[in-house]
């Protein structure tokens, strides 16, 4: 039985292996071709770089390039990741598990809310958003567009009805008398939700973490409107498009921008691997 | 009643703050936004000072546009070949790394990959490829001579470029939708393939007689999620072909690869015609809506029948 599987097997590794080669190729040709000068690039693309000290001078120039600002845009990209994170993880759990515990028609009402408006694509609430944002702006004189605390409101807005979904569904299967054992002990109805709850819903929060992160560190659209082109805050994805725009046909420096974007995320990747395919798969199943 | 005042107060501490976001992001720009699209709203104006109510007009004119007819058409077909493509690419990978080659845990992270990095960094490396990399082949490979010819590049023709933006979509997402698969075929107990394997069933009978119908939940979910994301596809677009090359469509020259997003997005800002954008906006959330309404229907009847 074994003998005869065998060669069917070594087939299929074959077949495992070519497709996981052709898979990565795009990103082996980002790297090698970040290594040449601009004459190789155009030349020879498909070659192995002469001589690999040119990556290191590619990059330097990206790294100082004042289109792309990669190092404050990098930097703005994580606080606002980071931010929008946090925002949405504390207030959808907590908000989540009140929906949950509080069996009300305002409850079920604000729930159903959330659960709807996840059809609503970016695309017809985009360009209203702007003009509300600014009308906000003259309003009360906070600052919306083009500032942090408008995309990071942004995100939380629009990132809020699924993390609600997903928080609630894992709630749900939270046993009442643990919290009911809490109330006995004397603990207060708050306190129950930051001492007993939150722990337990690990889990879910490194789910939500993992879906909301790709989504907000990779999108383009949003932070091209809300923070506008030709603003000191930048994230990464509208820093490269600005650049590759600038520097049409510049494949030397356009790929290392993109070799340099794109490291980050693959050391982060690598690191916290299991954790981000878990996270993704029950995110999707949910 | 002292308790019942504490837990309605803590519920509306808990509950307020994202009601506010999303009322402030989501739901009152979605009202404003329908009722834009009725009106003669220009970006200068400040939250609808100074607007008309023109009725249909956005809507007629919308529809009068042959480059906006074609981007819906585009679209549909674009959305409908994706989603095989990307389905088919990742039950096949998920079938790959859930057998017994060794290396499957590393191969499942390689294919994943592409699906970290956002759709605007993939379009630009991948216009590196069709525009450089492919032809610079063709003068090195003997053979392939005909890659290197500027008429045969794979983003100057309109269908070609259609091409090109399914090769990238399908690249982009198949890694995920494997993921998904990966979790269904796992989910599928292990006494069932013995059963089967001892009544003398091949493998491939029972990937169809078993994995299949077992799996049928997880296609419910890859479907919408690949229905909405292609129908959704505006990051690719933009960094690959920017919705060129041209090309003629019932005799007027437009755009040959602008999807519906692209379309709403040059609407509004290219040809500065904010309201009818907003106007071809709610015509795309109509159209969504219905579509994947259909898919999850027509999906969940077929998960009954398996």
């Amino acid at each position: 039985m074994k003998l005869a599987l065998k060669p069917g097997l070594l087939l299929v590794e074959v077949l495992a292996a070519g497709l996981f080669l052709l898979f990565l190729s795009p990103f082996f040709l980002v790297l090698i071709n970040s290594a040449k000068t601009a004459f190789e690039v155009t030349n020879t693309p498909m070659s192995w770089p002469d001589n690999w000290g040119n990556l290191a001078t590619n990059s330097v120039s990206i790294w100082t390039n004042t289109t792309i600002q990669y190092q404050s845009s990098f930097f703005s990209s994580f606080l606002i990741t980071v931010l929008s994170l946090g925002a949405l993880n504390l207030l959808s759990s907590q908000a989540a598990w009140a929906l949950v515990r509080t069996k009300t028609k305002t409850s079920s009402f604000i729930f159903f809310m959330f659960v709807a408006a996840m059809v609503i694509p970016f695309q017809i609430v985009m360009f209203p958003l702007l003009s509300w944002f600014r009308a906000i702006t003259v309003f009360t004189g906070l600052d919306l567009l083009r500032s942090y605390q408008g995309i990071v409101l942004a995100y939380l807005g629009f990132g809020v009805s699924l993390s609600i979904f997903m928080f609630h569904g894992f709630i749900k299967s939270i046993p009442l008398e643990l919290e009911e054992a809490a109330t006995i002990d004397g603990c207060r109805k708050h306190e129950t939700f930051f001492r007993i709850i939150f722990p337990i819903l690990k889990p879910i929060h490194a789910t939500v973490l993992v879906l909301n992160g790709i989504w907000i560190w990779n999108d383009y659209l949003l932070p091209l409107l809300v923070l506008g082109k030709g603003n000191d805050i930048q994230t990464i994805p509208v820093a490269v498009s600005n650049f590759a725009g600038t520097f049409v046909k510049q494949w030397d420096l356009i790929l290392t921008a993109i070799l340099l974007a794109m490291i980050p995320v693959v050391v982060f990747f690598l690191f916290a691997q299991r954790f981000i395919v878990r996270g993704m798969v029950a995110g999707s199943i949910k | 009643m002292n308790k019942k005042k504490e837990n309605n107060a803590v519920f509306w501490v808990f509950v307020t703050p994202v009601v506010f976001a999303f009322l402030l992001v989501v739901i009152v720009p979605f009202f404003l936004g329908v009722w834009y699209s009725f009106t003669t709203w220009t970006s200068s104006a400040r939250a609808g000072a100074g607007t008309q109510f023109v009725g249909l007009t956005n809507y007629f004119k919308s529809f009068q546009d042959v480059a906006f007819s074609f981007s819906f058409l585009i679209t549909f077909g674009y959305t409908l070949v994706n989603m095989v493509a990307i389905n088919f690419v990742a039950f096949g990978l998920a079938l790959l790394v859930t057998s017994k080659i060794k290396g499957r845990n590393l191969y499942r992270v390689g294919f994943f990959l592409p699906n970290l990095i956002g759709g605007l960094i993939l379009g630009y490396i991948w216009q590196f490829i069709f525009n450089n990399a492919i032809p610079a082949l063709g003068h090195t490979v003997p053979g392939l001579e005909g890659l290197a010819k500027p008429e045969n590049l794979i983003l100057a023709t309109n269908t070609g470029a259609l091409m090109a933006l399914v090769i990238v979509g399908t690249w982009q997402y198949a890694g995920y939708i494997m993921m998904i698969y990966i979790a269904a075929i796992e989910s599928v107990p292990m006494e069932l393939h013995e059963a089967a394997q001892i009544d003398g069933a091949g493998a491939w009978s029972r990937m169809m007689k078993i994995t299949v119908p077992m799996a049928a939940q997880a296609f419910t979910v890859t479907m919408f999620l690949t229905l909405v994301q292609s129908f959704k596809q505006f990051d690719v677009n933009v960094s690959l072909t920017a919705g060129g090359p041209s090309t003629m469509f019932v005799g007027k020259p437009i755009l040959g690869t602008e999807l519906i997003a692209l379309n709403i997005y040059n609407t509004a800002f290219v040809s500065n015609n904010l309201a009818q954008g907003q106007a071809r906006a709610v015509i795309f959330f109509v159209v969504l809506a219905l579509v994947a309404l259909i898919q999850v229907y027509l999906n969940k009847k077929k998960e009954l029948e398996l």
